[in-house]
C-alpha cells in the first residue's frame, strides 16, 4: 500500500483529502503545516505529498525548500494542491520543486488522475 | 421499442422517437436499460426551452422544420465524455508508430484522422506529443484532422477553451504550462497548438470520409452504442479510408474481432489493427 501525507491547515480538507485517497487504497497520514509535514517526512517518508501553499508556521514553498535541503534519502513526489490557480503560481510551484499541481476545488478524478501522472497511482 | 422503469410522465412513445432521432442521425443506439439517460440528458434543454415534459419536446421536434432543435437534442444525448492523453499508452504507441511512418514516407505528410474527438482532447494530445518529438511544425508535422458528429463539440475543440477540471484530467502540469494560458477556470490552448489540427464536422454513419488516404485513423470510444450492423459499414469505411499498411486505433476495451474482416490485429503496434484488402466477390464456381 502507497502511503500520501496531506498536508493542509483545513482538517475539513484534510478529511475530504484522506476519504478520496483511501477509497484510491493510500494509507493516509495528516500535517496541519509545513513544519509538522517536514518532521513526518524525516521519521518515515510517504511516498506522495499533497501540499497545501498557505499555512502557518510553513508554508507549502518553505517546506518543499526544507524538504530539497533536508538531505532525504528517497525523495517522495509533491503535488501541490491549492486555491492559486494563476499561471505565475504553477510555475513558481514546479521550479521549487513540485512534481504536480492540482487546483483547489478537487475531485475525486482530478486527484485520481495527478496521481497516475506522478505514477503513483 | 418499450421502456421498462421509466420515472417521469414521458410516455414510451416520447422516448422511442427520441431515441429513434438519435440513432438516425448518429448510429448510437440507447439500450433499454439506460434509458433513464435520456430524461437526465434532456433535462436542461427541456428547461431552456419551457417545456414540462419529454412529451411536449416531441411535439415540438415534428412541428419545427429548421432541425435545429433536433440538432439540440442529438448533442444533449450523445456521451463526449473525453480526456486529455486518455489512455496514454496507446497515445505514446500512435506518436511512435507516426515517427516511424513518417520516416518511411519520404517526402510527403503523414496524416492522421482523429474521428469521434469530441471536446478535442484527444487530437491536442496527439499534438503535444508530435512535437515532444520533433514532429511539431513544418516538413514533417504530420497532418491531423479532427472530426466529429456534433456541431456543440466541434465549436469548443476549435475554441480550444478548457474548464479547470477539464485541463487537469490527464494533462500533466508541465504541458499545461507549456502549451496552455490561462488563469483559474478558463484554460486556453495555445494558437500555435490549436493551428495544427484541421476541425470538421463529419458523421461516420452518414458522411463520406475526408478526401485522401490516412496513415492512422482513431476511432476511440465511438463506436460503443452502434448496432453490429453499423459498425461494420462503419469499419469498411474507416478501411477505405487507410492507406495500405496504415492502422487503426480503436479505444480501450473495443475490438474488430469478430466484426469485420477488414481489420487484424497488427503484431508490430500492439492494441492497433492493419486494414486488409477487402475479400474479393466469391467466384462462381465453374466445375
Ligand atoms: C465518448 S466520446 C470519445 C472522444 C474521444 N475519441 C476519446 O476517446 O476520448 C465519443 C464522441 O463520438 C461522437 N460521435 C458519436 N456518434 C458519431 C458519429 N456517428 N459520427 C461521428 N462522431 C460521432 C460523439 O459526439 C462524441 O464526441
Amino acid at each position: 500500500m502507497k502511503t500520501c501525507l496531506v498536508v493542509d491547515d483545513s482538517k475539513v480538507i484534510r478529511k475530504v483529502a484522506r476519504h478520496i485517497l483511501e477509497t484510491l487504497d493510500f494509507e493516509v497520514r495528516e500535517a496541519g503545516d509545513g513544519r509538522e509535514a517536514l518532521d513526518s517526512c524525516l521519521a518515515e517518508a510517504p511516498d506522495v505529498i499533497l501540499l497545501d501553499w498557505n499555512m502557518p508556521v510553513m508554508s507549502g514553498m518553505d517546506f518543499l525548500r526544507a524538504l530539497k535541503d533536508s538531505g532525504i534519502a528517497r525523495r517522495p513526489k509533491v503535488v501541490f494542491c491549492t486555491t492559486e490557480n494563476g499561471m505565475a503560481y504553477i510555475r513558481a510551484a514546479i521550479e521549487a520543486g513540485a512534481d504536480e499541481y492540482v487546483m483547489k476545488p478537487f475531485d475525486r478524478e482530478t486527484l485520481e488522475s495527478k496521481l497516475q501522472i506522478v505514477g503513483v497511482a | 421499442m418499450h421502456f421498462p422503469g421509466t420515472t417521469l410522465a414521458a410516455s414510451s412513445s416520447a422516448m422511442t422517437i427520441i431515441s429513434a432521432l438519435l440513432e438516425q442521425r448518429t448510429g448510437q443506439q440507447i439500450a433499454a436499460n439506460r434509458a433513464w439517460r435520456i430524461e437526465t440528458a434532456l433535462k436542461p434543454l427541456l428547461r431552456e426551452k419551457g417545456l414540462a415534459s419529454l412529451d411536449q419536446l416531441v411535439a415540438q421536434l415534428v412541428v419545427t422544420r429548421t432541425g435545429e432543435l433536433g440538432d439540440q437534442v442529438v448533442d444533449a444525448l450523445l456521451n463526449q465524455e473525453t480526456s486529455f492523453f486518455r489512455d496514454s499508452a496507446v497515445l505514446d504507441m500512435i506518436a511512435d508508430a507516426t515517427k516511424m511512418i513518417q520516416a518511411e514516407a519520404a517526402g510527403r505528410k503523414v496524416r492522421i484522422w482523429s474521428s469521434g474527438c469530441s471536446t478535442g482532447q484527444e487530437p491536442l494530445s496527439l499534438a503535444m506529443l508530435f512535437d515532444e518529438r520533433g514532429m511539431g511544425e513544418g516538413a514533417s508535422a504530420p497532418e491531423i484532422v479532427a472530426t466529429d458528429v456534433s456541431p456543440a463539440a466541434l465549436a469548443r475543440a476549435r475554441a480550444g477553451h478548457f474548464s479547470q477540471f477539464e485541463i487537469q484530467r490527464g494533462l500533466p502540469v508541465r504541458r499545461m504550462m507549456t502549451w496552455f494560458d490561462g488563469n483559474g477556470g478558463d484554460w486556453a490552448a495555445k494558437p500555435e497548438l490549436l493551428r495544427r489540427i484541421q476541425f470538421r464536422q463529419h458523421n461516420l454513419t452518414a458522411d463520406a470520409p475526408p478526401p485522401g488516404k490516412f496513415d492512422v485513423v482513431l476511432c476511440r470510444n465511438v463506436m460503443l452504442y452502434f448496432s453490429p450492423d453499423v459498425r461494420r459499414d462503419v469499419f469498411a469505411i474507416l478501411a477505405a479510408a487507410i492507406r495500405p499498411n496504415g492502422l487503426l486505433v480503436l479505444g480501450a476495451g473495443e475490438t474488430v474481432i469478430g466484426l469485420t474482416d477488414r481489420f487484424r490485429p497488427c503484431d508490430q503496434y500492439r492494441g492497433a489493427y492493419r486494414a486488409v484488402e477487402a475479400a474479393p466477390a466469391k467466384r462462381a464456381a465453374f466445375g
